[in-house]
């Protein structure tokens, strides 16, 4: 029966071309700084970067837009990597001691919605080796890799091992050559016996190619022995007997002299004269942070320059005493030293110079330092070593991510002065030098329009990224933390231009300098933003925060000092009975204070109780912002600085949501769920563990335990939802609509509030100087002294009680609403006024469309009673299509708990597609999700890492670039190239449910994609008008509309509706 | 019609207490005579009434009134069946069930209307009666069927009438599976029961294979759920309102669950396969195949084959169960809309903030609801959100032109009845 109804649905061949041409999903890009990095290389010919990843990444950049991913098979830490210099292949060593082989391959040409795309560039293994060793103590073997060395001609890799041997393996075929092998014994013949005393050398710390001689190489052993070694002669050309514990080693340019680093915190600088085998001290020994013992030198570089004398840049080596926990990386030149100060671990550097080896110096230009957190990249060559801004692996979280806002289609006025504001910021530290890394060739068409993404941080900032392209830069930083009166002094900000670096360092030692901006500890957690709305026309910003304050600000290009305005809403309404026990509001700052240009803050509303902003809606023509918390909601006219109107929305029993931050009351429940959970799985795995070995008794004894514990398993409640469930009051989501409420025939401004507990309020407002015409009309109201006014007009409570979601407006022509000012400046297509309006009210379970202004219910959507997920993300988004060039649809876009994307047609919420996207335990990444208006999204798979997917056939933005390599780069197969494509992610994910948007096989999960089958029970035969749209119009409407004339009205309207719907639906 | 009026005044009861054990000496009625003692409040009257004629409901109730002097007081009658068992008596069906099933003696129990509404339940009389210390009378109940600590189901008033639960499409689903609707509408009583993940067995050409599978893990006392008996602790779930929930998580079974909670339909494996349904060949319809009312029903889970006595006794619950089962679909979505009237046509004059919040005050939201159950000439049905609802879609000319000055009796009316949560 329920496969009959299936097969009923989606059989109009010419719709499902349509929806080939508008839907596509693809995982395009991943935005931000790689989560956990392991390794770091660089290619000196393609001038290409790569970094690895704890999860078993490799993620090569180049130029900004030139980015490409390989993912190894297991999940596996990346340890190290090697660039075959200009073939576009590398190698990767992984922390469980296999060595893989990668290449670049340009992906075959594919097809999206009918439309050709060029093949993508990207990595794909050829092969993989591991040296034999005893299996399973791979840990202590003495097998077990250390370094890896690439020769310079590229065909031979040379291994250190744990052991102290050294292996060669033939590239690119990884055969090992097993003659070749250099066992420590060898060595240990030709070391004088008072060196040698018996003990081993220890692993092989370094390996180093002599720079001018090829098939030399220097060996160094952890114990401190450094042997120059030559390969065709299998001799050791010469030994020095070093005494300290070897950290690593570095050629100078020349091939006369090497340095050594070591595990007291010093370096060695060694001659290499061909006169004399042993070597037995250096010539020049320093522990430049001594004498008190200090930290190893985990690496140094060494680089001559043309100028004088050579650059000497080396991470550790700190007093171990007073700066051990530091992470510092120390560059020196002569006189000159600095030691750079990173908030977090180094984990790799090098050097960027040119790879042409006839040159006389090394010339470095700039150092790159891959840090746990953050990419640092400091010029060498302006005088102070300043830092270079980079254009991608943007540290995110420099500051924990709490919030995400999408713009698209920035106006160009917009996005000049936010550059200019932007820059003014960088001051002093902007070096005007361009970006070293630069291989590869970006092929992307720089975007018609320029896209910004919005995102507010822990600590109270509010950054904005040019999210136009495939490199996510930075653009801006806002700070709202100067607003208040806050325990530090908001102008100490370690970013702030104004201090100046070189001051402090006169007296100090060591000479620190604080690089990057990972700066994690955030100074009050009341400061940090909740809700972020943007008006791109008027250049108003409203930002809302943790402590309940919500800030309105604008766009000044000059410095400005002013006292901002403060109000106080009380959301409670002299509701009595109810304590709030969190935290206080912030204190606003009493003086004048300076703000550098940009975004300053205007006004400064405050809600009390000071729970954290829950929904905010700005709508800049009116000069009204709305907001929400989890007591109520108010709205403001930030021009006339007034209280239009504040509501309570606590049910009189909602005690919990009184008590104080959302957080307490969540984590309760979910540090229960967790801990059932933990018991549940604890208790799986020790009965497996009992069936393997059954005979103890004291497992016999669990086992019965855990049989014991079955009677209380995980269970879940089943109750509908009642009114008095907790943090019922909490306003979810808020929108302003100028629409029908009042009646049929008069539109005007409206407020839609939609709380946790399925309520849905909406207010009639009355704002003067909306409307020339109207305001005529009224007579006498036209005076600016008049104040906004709100009528409660509406008030729908959803019978199923899910919190509401979305609330959404939707024109004559089922089209949303233009934004505000799109349509009074011609920016968007006038909405029709002229035939009903109506209003889509989403709900974690249910997505329906009312009519309006009589509110009854034209069509809906189960999504919860047929799928069991819930809603979680809902957009309203315009799907182009790709073949078609005039052609688009309004569609809504369902994120659910389940992580699946689902895509409804409106008003008529047929079902189109259905995507699995995030993995439904992903739950902060669900959290996460903003979308874009064309079809695109973002959210985070790190705290640091955006994910950008399209659902867009058309509108897709992904790397297109090409490489110049020194082979034939040929493209795979075409069957290679499915599997190859959609990976280009760097974490591992269930690929398995994955639905590629294969629209001609509609998902058979999405039980209900037509109207009129909504419930698959063959009972429900009777059932069949449950979402059928003429007859639901009679709903439990409480309509006290004045006079008899009005209720007649209204009643053709209703009847003037029913005939549209039927008419939508039709089509 | 009435013999012997008064048998034994017995006004001073605490002192005489264990006197009156002696004059409970079983009289030998002749066997046309139906012995009827009657309790209100503290005191007693015995009478007798003839078997084959007792006379209607109405008689015997105002016969009552006199024997207590008690005339204009509105009370509601109960009498204690032989399972011990407070049963209703309030119209002539029910009241001549009470005499016919008297041996030897009927007893009466009287209590006010205004009183706490008569808890009529199972069992409920052996609890009043040890409170009361009138233990002898044990004797006369075969209370021995009911072990002590588990006491008997709740019985609603016969007003309170609706149907709860049925058993679907028996001729449909094989036999070793039941579906079961839970009608949520207009009760307070919790659905009352949860879910676990667990293994199911399942045979396959294979052979046996054990699979994931959703179970009942509980049964919350007085809930929806274990009121119906339909419905047990490990009774493996396998579609929720027609879908099948394989494959699903529990928490997406139980988001399922919470959403149909109105109207929810379950189909299971019952762990306890010996209360299946039979096939009746004669059976043709898709729809109720049975319905099981709160009442009268104690031990009589299925009783889909003749009407439920409670259906019998009383038409009104019969014609609202036949309301609700066509109007299912509809009142499952019936979210509810305020308007406010104050919210003038453009062209009026808008009124002040003021003036509006006070009108439009939680406290007073006045649905057109009140007004229609204002009218409706049967007070039961104010309980139904479906009858009303077909009233609201008769006459929808009439709600267009309320203007909310719907009585506040009215309004406390519907608080009662939770149509407010329900709707």
């Amino acid at each position: 029966m329920m496969k009959f109804r299936f097969r009923r649905q989606g059989t109009d061949p010419q719709r499902e071309k349509i929806k080939q041409e508008l839907f596509a999903f693809n995982k395009t890009v991943e935005h931000g700084f790689p989560h956990q990095p392991s390794a770091l290389a660089f290619d000196p010919k393609l001038q290409l970067m790569a970094i690895g990843t704890k999860s078993g990444a490799i993620k090569v950049y180049g130029a900004p837009g030139v980015e490409f991913t390989g993912l190894h098979k297991d999940t596996t830490a990346v340890t190290q990597i090697n660039f075959l210099p200009g073939q576009g292949r590398l190698l990767s060593l992984l922390d469980d001691n296999t060595i893989h082989l990668w290449e670049l391959v340009a992906g075959a040409p594919r097809e999206v919605g009918g439309v050709k795309k060029e093949g993508v560039v990207s990595l794909q293994e050829v092969g993989n080796y591991s040296l034999p060793g005893r299996p399973g103590i791979e840990s202590c073997s003495a097998t077990r890799v250390t370094v890896l060395l690439l020769l310079k001609s590229c065909d031979l890799l040379c291994i250190g091992t744990e052991g102290g041997g050294v292996y060669f393996l033939q590239l690119p075929c990884l055969s090992l050559k097993d003659n070749q092998t250099l066992l420590q014994d060898q060595v240990t013949k030709s070391l004088p016996d008072d060196y040698r005393c018996g003990k081993s050398l220890g692993p092989v710390e370094s390996l180093q190619e002599h720079p001018q001689q090829s098939g030399k190489i220097l060996i160094g052993y952890s114990r401190g022995l450094v042997v120059l070694w030559d390969l065709s002669t299998r001799y050791a050309d010469q030994l020095f007997l070093g005494k300290q514990q070897l950290e690593s080693l570095v050629w100078e340019r020349t091939g006369n002299l090497f340095v050594s680093s070591h595990n007291d915190g010093g370096y060695s600088v060694w001659p290499v004269t061909s006169s004399n085998t042993y070597n037995h001290q250096p010539v020049t020994s320093t522990i430049p942070y001594g004498p008190f013992p200090c930290k190893a030198i985990s690496k140094i570089l060494y680089r001559t320059t043309q100028t004088g004398s050579p650059v000497l840049l080396y991470s550790g080596g700190m007093p171990r005493a007073s700066y051990g926990d530091r992470h510092c990386l120390t560059i020196q030149q002569d006189k000159e030293h600095i030691t750079l100060d990173f908030t977090s671990r180094v984990i790799d550097f090098f050097t960027i110079q040119s790879p042409e080896p006839e040159k006389e110096f090394d010339d470095p230009s700039a150092l790159v330092v891959l840090l746990e957190e953050e990419l640092v990249v400091i010029d060498l060559q302006s005088p102070g070593w300043p830092s270079l801004p980079t254009p991608y692996l943007a540290p995110l979280h420099s500051s924990a991510i709490t919030c995400s806002c999408h713009i698209s289609s920035v106006p160009p006025k917009l996005w000049e002065r936010l550059v200019n504001a932007g820059k003014a910021q960088h001051g002093l530290q902007q070096t005007h030098r361009s970006w070293p890394i630069s291989g590869g060739k970006n092929l992307a068409l720089p975007s018609k329009q320029q896209e910004l993404l919005l995102t507010g941080h822990e600590d109270g900032t509010v950054r904005f990224w040019d999210a136009s392209g495939v490199a996510l830069t930075p653009l801006y930083k806002l700070s709202t933390a100067n607003v208040f009166h806050t325990d530090c002094d908001p102008s100490d900000d370690p970013q702030d231009p104004s201090d100046d670096p070189d001051m402090q360092q006169e007296e100090e030692w060591p000479p620190f300098r604080k690089v990057g901006c990972f700066d994690p500890y955030s100074d009050d957690p009341r400061l940090g933003i909740q809700k972020i709305s943007l008006c791109k026309y008027s250049n108003k910003l409203v930002v809302a925060g943790t402590a309940g304050q919500v800030i309105v600000l604008g766009l000044s290009d000059e410095r400005s000092d002013h006292l901002v305005d403060v109000s106080v809403v009380d959301l409670l309404q002299d509701r009595e009975g109810f304590t709030w026990k969190g935290h206080d509001r912030l204190e606003p700052r009493l003086k004048p204070a300076p703000f550098a240009p940009g975004f300053q803050p205007l006004v400064l509303v405050q809600c009390l109780p000071p729970a954290s902003v829950t929904a905010v809606a700005l709508h800049a023509e009116w000069n009204l912002i709305a907001f929400g918390t989890s007591h109520g909601f108010g709205l403001f006219d930030y021009h006339r600085r007034n209280t239009v109107l504040a509501r309570c929305t606590l049910h009189p029993n909602d005690s919990l949501a009184m008590e104080g931050p959302l957080s307490r009351v969540k984590s309760l429940k979910k540090s229960l769920r967790q801990s059932f959970r933990r018991i549940r799985k604890s208790r799986v795995s020790g009965k497996k563990r009992t069936i393997n070995t059954p005979t103890s008794k004291v497992q016999e004894a669990n086992a019965a335990l855990a049989e014991q514990e079955e009677v209380a398993p995980v269970q879940r409640r089943i109750e509908p939802r009642s009114a008095d469930d907790s943090l019922s009051g909490v306003v979810r989501c808020l929108c302003f609509a100028d629409t029908f409420l009042r009646d049929g025939t008069h539109h005007g401004p409206t407020l839609w509030a939609g709380t946790n507990s399925g309520s849905v309020y909406a207010y009639a407002l009355e704002v003067p100087c909306v409307g020339s015409g109207r305001v005529s009309d009224r007579g006498g109201a036209s005076e600016s002294s008049v104040c906004v006014e709100a009528v409660l007009g509406k008030e729908i409570q959803l019978m199923h009680r899910a919190p509401v979601v979305s609330i959404c407006v939707l024109d004559g022509r089922g089209k949303p609403l233009p934004d505000p000012y799109e349509a009074s400046q011609d920016l968007a297509i006038a909405p029709d006024m002229t035939n009903a309006h109506s209003v889509l009210i989403a709900s974690e379970e249910q997505l329906k469309v009312f009519s309006l202004p009589k509110v009854s219910a034209k069509t809906k959507f189960k999504l919860t009673a047929h799928e069991g997920c819930r809603v979680r993300k809902v957009a309203l988004v315009v799907f182009s299509s790709a073949a078609q060039e005039d052609y688009s649809e309004h569609t809504l876009v369902c994120l659910t708990n389940l992580g699946d994307m689902h895509l409804f047609n409106i008003p008529g919420l047929r079902p189109q597609v259905r995507y699995d996207c995030i993995r439904k335990e992903d739950i902060s990444g669900i959290a996460s999700c903003v979308f874009t208006k064309n079809g695109q999204g973002f959210y985070l798979i790190s705290p640091s890492e955006y994910e950008r997917f399209s659902l867009s056939a058309k509108v897709v933005t992904e790397p297109l670039f090409s490489v110049q390599l020194d082979r034939l780069l040929e493209p795979t197969p075409a069957g290679d190239s499915t599997t190859t494509q959609p990976q280009a992610n760097g974490t591992h994910k269930n690929q398995m449910g994955q639905a590629e948007g294969q629209t001609e096989e509609p998902p058979s999960s999405l039980s209900s994609p037509n109207l009129d089958t909504p419930l698959d029970s063959p009972l429900s035969c009777a059932d069949l008008t449950l979402d059928s749209t003429g007859e639901l119009t009679v709903e439990d409407v409480r309509d006290f509309l004045t006079t008899v004339d009005e209720a007649e009205n209204n009643l053709k309207n209703i009847k003037e509706e029913e005939g549209h719907t039927t008419g939508i639906l039709i089509n | 019609m009435v013999l012997p009026a008064l048998l034994q005044p017995n006004s001073r009861l605490g002192s005489r207490m264990s006197k009156q054990q002696h004059y409970r000496t079983p009289l030998r009625l002749p066997d046309n005579v139906v012995e009827v003692k009657s309790k209100f409040e503290a005191e007693y009257r015995r009478f007798a009434l003839k078997r084959n004629s007792p006379g209607d409901f109405q008689e015997f109730y105002r016969l009552l009134q006199t024997i207590h002097h008690i005339p204009g007081v509105d009370v509601l009658l109960g009498y204690a069946d032989v399972h011990g068992d407070l049963l209703p008596i309030n119209n002539d069906d029910n009241f001549l069930k009470a005499v016919s099933l008297a041996s030897p003696l009927l007893r009466i129990i009287i209590s006010k209307k205004e009183d706490e509404p008569g808890v009529f339940a199972t069992n409920s009389l052996q609890r009043r009666k040890k409170g009361l210390g009138l233990t002898g009378l044990r004797t006369t109940v075969s209370g021995s069927a009911h072990s002590k600590n588990k006491p008997g189901l709740m019985i609603g008033l016969p007003q309170n009438f609706r149907q709860i639960s049925s058993i679907i499409d028996v001729d449909i689903l094989p036999e070793t599976h039941r579906r079961v609707r839970l009608h949520k509408h207009g009760t307070n009583k919790p659905l009352g029961f949860y879910i676990r993940d667990g293994v199911s067995v399942r045979v396959t050409p294979q052979g046996v294979e054990k699979v994931p599978g959703v179970f009942i893990s509980r049964l919350v006392r007085g809930g929806l759920a274990e009121s119906t008996g339909l419905l047990g602790v490990n009774d493996e779930i396998l579609e929720v309102n027609g879908i099948d929930v394989t494959g699903k998580s529990l928490d997406q079974v139980t988001d399922m669950m919470v959403a149909n909670s109105h109207n929810l339909i379950v189909t299971v494996k019952p762990a306890n396969q010996r209360n299946n349904v039979v096939h009746r060949g004669s059976k043709t319809s898709v729809g109720n195949c049975g319905s099981v009312g709160s009442v009268g029903s104690t031990g009589s889970t299925l009783s889909h084959d003749s009407p439920s006595p409670a259906s019998q006794s009383n038409p009104i619950t019969a014609s609202n169960s036949i309301a609700e089962g066509d109007s299912d679909n509809e009142d499952d979505d019936r979210d509810l809309i305020l308007e406010n009237d104050c919210l003038t046509p453009f062209d009026s004059h808008h009124i002040t903030n003021s003036n509006n919040t006070n009108l439009y005050d939680r406290d007073s939201p006045t649905s057109i609801l009140h007004s229609t159950t204002v009218r409706t000439p049967l007070p039961q049905s104010i309980s139904l959100p479906n009858s009303v609802g077909a009233s609201l879609s008769d006459n929808s000319t009439t709600m267009s032109t309320l203007n909310g000055n719907t009585a506040s009796s009215s309004h406390e009316n519907m608080r009662e009845d939770g149509n407010i949560i329900t709707l």
